[in-house]
Order: C-alpha cells, then structure tokens, then sequence
C-alpha cells in the first residue's frame, strides 16, 4: 500500500516540475522587463562595454535629475546586448555593431537604432621604456594574425625609425566576449588586410588565430596594463583612465593619427548616415581623420508594449542628444553631428508611447 | 495508523521533491542544448573549433583545458592534503589538533571569487615573474613554451590546487579515521617505525583515499569563478603550462549571457551537460569507494566518512 | 644497525615531510588573508557600508546595493531551502532502510557535486527564460538549490544522532510519530540543524557562477523580487576585472567583508557544535 502510494507522489512530482519547466510566459507585458513599484520605475538594459563609461555617467546625471526613473544598464558586451534584447530579458540593447539583417529579423519586432555618442577604438600596449609608437592597418592586421611575433620585427621597426624596441614576445590580447568594440576593431582590420578579412572575418565574437582573451574593454585593459609584451585594443576612455599607453595609426590619407575627440569628430565629418543609422566610419577618409572610430547605439522596439518605459527611455534619449552631449569630451568621446542629432530627434517619434 | 502514513506521505513528498529536482536538472540541461545535440551529434565532443560567427562549435578544447587543469591541480594538491590528512590524525599533538583543523576548513570555508581576486592580483604576476625566469634550455620544451603571460593554464592550476585541498584533506582524514586503532598498534607491537605503521593504515584505507581524492577531483572539475579569473580564455589545446586556455565552466560563465543565436546558446548548455555527466560520476564513483571501504570496517564509520563527503 | 637507522631515517623524513605538507598548504590561506585584510581595509569606510556605487572614473561610493542584495538573495534562498532541506532530512532519518531514504541520500549528495554554474543554467531555463526576466527570484532558487543538500544531509545526521531513549520515550507516552519528531526530535537535533543551515547560508553568500545570468546585476538598490539585484560576489567580479584602482580597492574591502562574514559563521558553527557535544556528556 505504501509503495504504490510512493509511486504516485513520484509521478505527480515528475509532472510538477515538468509542467513547471515548460510553463508558458505569464508575466504581464506590463513587468516585463521594469517595474513601476512605489513609483521608481525601473528599467533594464544591457550591451556594449565600449561606451559604459559615458552611459553609467549619463543614468547617474539623468537619475539625479528624475529620481523615480532609474535606468538599471549592465555592459557585458555588444553580442550580450542584442541576445538580451531580442530575448526581451532586458528593455533596452546598446551594442557598438549594428544588428545585421538576420539579426534584426530574428528579433521579435522592429529594432530601431539611435547613435549615441562617437568613440574611437586604440591600439594599447606594454612595452619597456616605449611610450609611443606608430601603427599601420596592415601591420596590426600581421600582429593579430600572429605573423608578427616580437616587438623588434622590421614592419615595426620601419614605422618607428627612432623608438629601441625591444625583442620581446608580443602578448596579444582580444576579447572573450561577443563585443561590438571588437567588430569596430575587426570591420577596420578587414578594411585593410585582404588575408585579415578571410582568415578572421568580422564579427562580434570571432575565432582569434592567437592571444590571450579579456572580459570587456575593462578585462582587457587590465591584462594590457599588467602584461609587459602586450598589446590589445580598446576604447580611447579606457585607455586614457587606465592610464596605458596607445599608438597612433596611419589613417587613409598617410597622416599617422592619435585618437581624440576632434580626430573622430573628423572621421564622422565625412560619413553619410542613412535613415536607420546604421553606418560604419572606419578607415574614414580626410586630413586627421582617426581611422578606427565608431558611432555606438541604443536600440530599441518600435512597439514594447510597455508605454511607461518606452516614454522614459525616449525621454532619457531626447535628453542624451541633446544635454547629454556635453559630457562626451571629457570622457574622451566625441559629441554627435548636429544634424544626425536632430534626425535622431525625428525618428524617437517613431516609437509607440501610449 | 493513518495519520502515521500522512506523516510519511506528507514527509516522503519532500524527499521525493529533492530526487525530482535532481532529474529536473538533468532533464532541463538536455532540452535546452537539444538544437545543438540534433545539429553536432557525437562530433560535439570531439570537435577542436569554436567559432560562434561561423556557428562550428566543439567542447574539446574546453574538455582539454578542464581536465588537464584538474589533472595538474590533483597531482600538486594530492601529496600535500594527504600530509595534512596523516599529520592531523597520526602525528600532530592533540592541543594542536583543533585550530589545524580550523584552518584547513577555513581553507575550504573561503568563496571561490576571494580566491580570483588574490589570483588575479597576487599569484599571476608571481607566476609571470616564474615563467619569465625560466631557463631557456627548458623553455624549448612544449611543457613551457609561450610568452609569460602570467595568466594561463599554470596559474589556473595553481589556484585549483589550493581550493581542493582542504576537501581531499578532509575526506582523507575521516577515512583515517576509520581504521581500526588495532591496525597501528599490531604494527608498532612488530616494532614498525613511524613511517611504516602509517604506511599499513594507508594500505588499508586504500580505497577510501582514492575516493577522497576522487572528491578533490571532482571539485576542480565544476570550479568556476577562479579558473576564469586566470586561464586566459583562450579555446586552444595546448600542453604548454604558459599557454592561456579554457574550461568548461569558465565559457559558459563568460559567454553565456552573449550566446547570440540559439545555436550558440545551446552548445553552451550542451557543455554545461557534458559538465554534470562527468562530475556526476566522479562523484558517484568516489561515493561508491569511500562506502566500500567504510563497509569493511566497523559499521559506525560510514556515517561519519559520508558526512564528511556530504559537507 | 644501519637497516633499522635506515628506517628510522626514512621515518623521521616522512614525519617532516607531512609537517611541510601542513605548512605548504597553510603558507596561500595566510597570503589570501593577509592581502584581503590589508587591501581591503583601506577602502573600508562608513560610505563602503552606505553608499551605492558612483560612476566609472568617480572615486567614491560603496556597494550598499550588493550588500542588501546578497542579503536578499540568501534570505530567498534559506526560506526555500530550509522546509525542504530539513524535512527530506527527517524522512531520511525516520524512513533509514526505505529505498525512497536511498535514492534521496543518493539525489543530495549528487546535488551537492553537481558544479554551480551547472545550477546556475537551471535556474536560467527554469525561471528567467519563462518569464523574459532576470530576477532576485531567478538568483535566490540557484542559491535554494545549492543549499537544499547540506541541510537535508546534516539533519539527517544529526537526526540519527539523537538517542533512541529520547524517541522511545516519546512513542512510550503515546506520541504519534509525527509528534515524537517535531516536538521532540527535532527540537533535540535543532542547535547541530541551525548550524547546518549557518555552514550552507556561508557556502552560498560566497557563490558567484550562479548568479551570473539569473539574478544578474542592478546599479540601484532593489529588493524588488522581480528585478535584477546586486550581489557582493557578482560586484566584486565586476569590479576585479575592471582597470579603475579605486573599483580593485573597494572588490578587496567586499572580499574582506565576505570572509569575515564566512569566518564568523565557521567561528560560530564550532562552538555550537562544541557545546553540544559538551551536553551530550
């Protein structure tokens, strides 16, 4: 008698966590992905570490200035960003790579895109008494193919006639994770090494030939700064924070250019942005242009079905735009073009609040 | 009595509960990687690319780079938990034997991400200072070569080492433990010297140390936090010490929230599978050692030598 | 003469070898403490306690939402985990010889082994996917799980410890079974149960992989169970693999407040343990 009853509590158990596992969704569109409780309303995004530093910037600026709105964003990385988002995990994406077609079809609804600020992506590295060193596409593209194996190789040598360098190993350094900051990096490598383009390809998270890899621009920042030999790529800010030192590069007019606000704002100049905003800068041509620069976006549905949040995300974005800009250079990042803001301004209005 | 079968009915859903959640999770780890089971079949495991833009996934790298840490982490940990073990229960005096005790569950007591942090911050840099002074005759051999990184398979090693220890340790010394007290003295009435009497009483408890050290292993293997912290993350199969490699546990907590595709989600998860299977029977397997040799001895052992493996 | 010199030496070698054995392995706890003490007390101030984190570059700030978060998500744990916990462990004790008792003792101690990222792809399939959310809820069942073993196997043990007078006692008065259990029992067993709980509350107040894609991350103070939440554990990842020297200072003062809090736990677990054992007689 208590066997059988054994077996039958076993069964409904099994059910139990059977049914359980494969529960339809129930939350209510409602709490999504925020909630509204005591009136801070609380929204969740995540994406891309390459513009972190301005981000969690502006969400502190903007919750101080409306303090029941607090906007909860969490960088693990473009390619995190956009699985999050197209797994509607989290309200908001921010990647430094548009979505491709296929991703964009693969997500639930319309995704829109609005640049935020531009940023530049440089080229780090510890090497013993060298504080500055002079890069080319093609030998950074040989450097990330591992053909170039030590820091006194002649390609190196030859842009840097008055620098010693020395016959260390050179300790590549990339990202473990799906980052947009890499796609920024890669989409400039394949611009200007054919064998780069289809030995590695561009992507978010590709199969690197050599090196060692970080966790976000912070992961690789610090193993660049802790590694002497190394050289990795990051945004400008970390690099300026972090206090590491970082090449100039032989843009697409010859000039040897270091990353800055003005270089970048000279490599968007030239840009024609289409209506999504989806465009790439790299190689930009032009006097001063920096070569590896990027627009870095927000992406959002046109339809969430959550009109509070979507009001308070379209809000922080008018505010981000327009005041938020100002805070751009001092983080090391370049302020929009004024008129790809004001397009900006233009297509929040295509995203349903109500 | 009826309100005596309520008891056991109302008692018995519980522990029935803890067996369903054990099935749950295997059952949930095989539906969530069923789209990449379906695509990779067999090949999955034994595929050394792990490319997410090509959609080319293969857990061997992170099977190598698990296993082989693990390895290397027994092999360091393995002779010094054993001393430990033998010096707490055979040689250390009693006063002594409390805080030694303490320590080496303080030792065990320690989270995981403490010991990333002093990894990160304290033993890569030594390990990159050891590995730049190698010498170069050595260097030339596979085991050490590579540029001195600091952060790669040793120092992953290392710090694995330092985490398992205090497990097999304890485990050992409960199985100590249980040999009989008349094993020692026969010895030492034959006039053994120190070394050789411990020596019989580990002969006998045979079983039970290879399944402590069973246990250890197990641990190394579903470590998460430190290994990331100090492996490299790179899918690479190499033999060298120096060379930034990849784990099982270390790819899923790194790439997991960026799975871009379904497909790429699921390998994780299938890795995440192939991580339960193997500690499952490491683990099984060790339980079944230390209960054999605890049946053929005094039945009150096996309470305390499984306690000491439930803990 | 020399054979047993021989041996004699040999023994003396081994003696000493273990002696070093001890030392080897205590030579990293006293580097980790010492570098967790010494760096973390230097961040270590009222604000660490009371502030929420600043911005990247901004000095300052402290980690009051990965202190309240940790809290919250143990708390969520322990409330799951202790019913459970405790009651398979009763059944464990009174029903020994069943296989039911068996397959159970056999399911904890493989849930013991199983790896916590593992649990941590659980609770993801379980309770984020389902509901499109990373949740307090979603954190505090990776933990629940990871805790559910350690409690059902030390009240199971500490349950079969308990003297069979005490149960006969109970039975002989006419108690039904379950009486004799909770109101006997289990108040018997209870100081060497909390102790128990303490030991797994530590285990998983110190556990990260888990949390990693359920409970996620919050900048803010939440106790929403709804919503992402801190942790101590995932801020002090967060912040080590950072490049800002102020975040690595303020991840050592939250490592050096984690292993206080496991210290005193184990501190606690012993003397209690000691003065049962001291009753006992």
């Amino acid at each position: 008698m208590s066997r059988s009853l054994t077996r039958l509590v076993c069964v409904l158990a099994a059910l139990m966590i059977g049914a359980c596992g494969g529960g339809p969704p129930q939350a209510s569109q409602q709490t999504a992905n925020g909630s509204a409780a005591g009136g801070t309303l609380q929204i969740n995004g995540a994406g891309a570490t390459f513009p972190n530093p301005i981000y969690s910037k502006w969400f502190s600026e903007y919750n101080r200035q409306h303090p029941n709105v607090a906007i909860n964003y969490q960088p693990i990385g473009s390619g995190g960003g956009v699985r999050q988002l197209t797994n509607r995990t989290v309200f908001f994406g921010a990647s430094d790579m548009p979505m491709t077609d296929e991703q964009i079809k693969a997500a639930p609804g319309p995704v829109l895109h609005f640049p935020t600020v531009l940023g530049a992506v440089v080229p780090v590295f510890h090497v013993e008494g060298v504080n500055e060193l002079k890069f080319s596409g093609p030998v950074l593209a040989d450097i990330y193919l591992g053909r170039i194996t030590k820091w006194n190789d002649a390609a190196i040598a030859k842009l840097n006639p008055a620098v010693k360098l020395p016959a260390t190993d050179i300790a590549v350094v990339h990202r473990s994770d799906g980052s947009g900051t890499t796609f920024i990096f890669l989409d400039y490598l394949s611009k200007v090494s054919s064998e780069f383009k289809s030995k590695v390809g561009v992507n978010s998270s590709v199969n690197w030939p050599v090196g060692v890899g970080g966790k976000g621009n912070e992961g690789v920042a610090g193993l660049v700064s802790q590694t002497p030999g190394a050289i990795g790529y990051v945004e400008l800010i970390y690099a300026l924070q972090n206090k590491i030192d970082f090449g100039s590069i032989q843009n697409a007019a010859g000039e040897f250019v270091k990353a800055s606000p003005d270089s970048v704002t000279k490599a968007a100049a030239g840009a024609t942005v289409p209506d999504d905003f989806r465009v790439s800068i790299t190689s930009a041509p032009g006097a001063g242009a920096y070569p590896i620069a990027s627009f870095t976006w927000l992406l959002l549905y046109q339809d969430s079905g959550d009109a509070a949040q979507a009001r308070a995300m379209v809000d922080f974005v008018k505010w981000a735009v327009t005041d938020g800009q100002k805070f751009a250079t001092d983080l090391g990042y370049a302020p929009l073009p004024q008129n790809v803001a004001t397009r900006e301004l233009d297509a929040l209005q295509k995203i349903k609040v109500s | 009595m009826r309100s005596e079968l309520l008891f056991r009915v109302a008692i018995g859903a519980c522990a029935v509960l803890l067996v369903a959640l054990v099935a749950a999770i295997g059952l949930e780890l095989v539906r969530e990687s069923s789209l990449s089971i379906q695509t990779f079949g067999l090949r999955f495991w034994l595929t050394k690319t792990w490319d997410p833009v090509a959609g080319e996934f293969g857990a061997l790298p992170f099977i190598w780079g698990t296993l082989y840490s693990s390895v290397l982490a027994l092999l360091i940990s393995t002779p010094i938990a054993l001393g430990i073990a033998i010096f707490i229960s055979e040689l250390c005096p009693a006063w002594l034997r409390t805080p030694l005790v303490f320590l080496t569950e303080l030792l065990a007591a320690i989270p995981s991400i403490v010991y990333g942090l002093w990894a990160i911050f304290v033993l890569v840099p030594a390990v990159r200072q050891l590995e730049a002074s190698t010498p170069a005759v050595l260097r030339a051999l596979p085991l050490f070569s590579g540029p001195p990184l600091g952060v790669g398979m040793l120092a992953a090693a290392l710090v694995l080492a330092v985490m398992v220890i205090p497990f097999t340790s304890a485990v050992a010394r409960e199985v100590l433990k249980t040999v009989p007290v008349v094993q020692r003295e026969a010895a030492y009435a034959l006039g053994a010297t120190r070394f050789e009497a411990i020596r019989s009483a580990i002969f006998f408890a045979r079983t039970g140390i290879v399944g402590a050290i069973m246990l250890g292993f197990g641990r190394a293997l579903g470590e998460t936090m430190a290994v990331t912290m100090v492996i490299g993350n790179n899918p690479q199969i190499s033999a060298s010490l120096f060379a930034p490699q990849y784990t099982m546990a270390a790819v899923i907590a790194n790439e997991f929230t960026e799975a871009t595709d379904e497909l790429y989600l699921n390998a994780l998860v299938e890795i995440g599978l192939v991580l339960f299977i193997i500690t499952l029977i490491v683990n099984a397997g060790s339980r079944v050692l230390i209960w054999a040799m605890s049946r053929s001895v005094a039945p009150a052992a096996p309470r305390q030598a499984a306690a000491a493996t439930a803990a | 003469m020399t054979r047993d010199a021989g041996r004699r030496f040999v023994s003396a070698v081994f003696v000493i070898a273990c002696g070093l054995a001890v030392l080897l392995a205590l030579v990293p706890l006293a580097f980790v403490l010492f570098f967790v003490v010494s760096q973390g007390v230097q961040a270590l101030n009222i604000g660490f306690f009371t502030q929420m984190p600043r911005p990247v570059g901004e000095t300052g700030g402290g980690m009051l939402n990965a202190l309240v978060g940790t809290l919250v998500l143990t708390g969520l744990a322990a409330a799951m985990a202790i019913p459970i916990g405790v009651i398979s462990g009763v059944y464990m004790s009174e029903y020994k010889g069943t296989r039911l008792a068996t397959a159970t003792r056999f399911a904890a101690d493989t849930l013991n082994g199983v790896p916590s990222i593992v649990i941590g792809i659980f609770a993801y399939a379980v309770a984020v996917l389902p509901f499109r959310q990373f949740s307090a809820m979603a954190g505090g069942l990776a933990l629940g799980v990871m805790m559910i073993p350690i409690i059902a196997r030390t009240t199971e043990e500490l349950l079969l410890l308990v003297p069979g007078a005490l149960r006969e006692g109970a039975l002989a008065l006419g108690a039904t079974r379950a009486r004799a259990v909770f109101t006997v029992i289990l108040p018997a067993a209870l100081p060497g149960i909390i102790t128990g709980v303490v030991l797994a509350l530590a285990r998983v107040a110190g556990e990260t992989a888990p949390l990693l894609f359920t409970a996620f991350n919050n900048r803010f103070l939440s106790t929403d169970l709804r919503q992402p939440i801190a942790s101590m554990t995932v801020q002090i990842f967060t912040y080590a693999i950072s490049p800002y020297e102020d975040w690595h200072r303020q991840a050592w003062a939250g490592a050096l407040v984690l292993v206080t809090f496991v210290l005193v736990c184990s501190l606690v677990t012993r003397v209690v343990t000691a003065r049962v054992q001291r009753l006992r007689g």
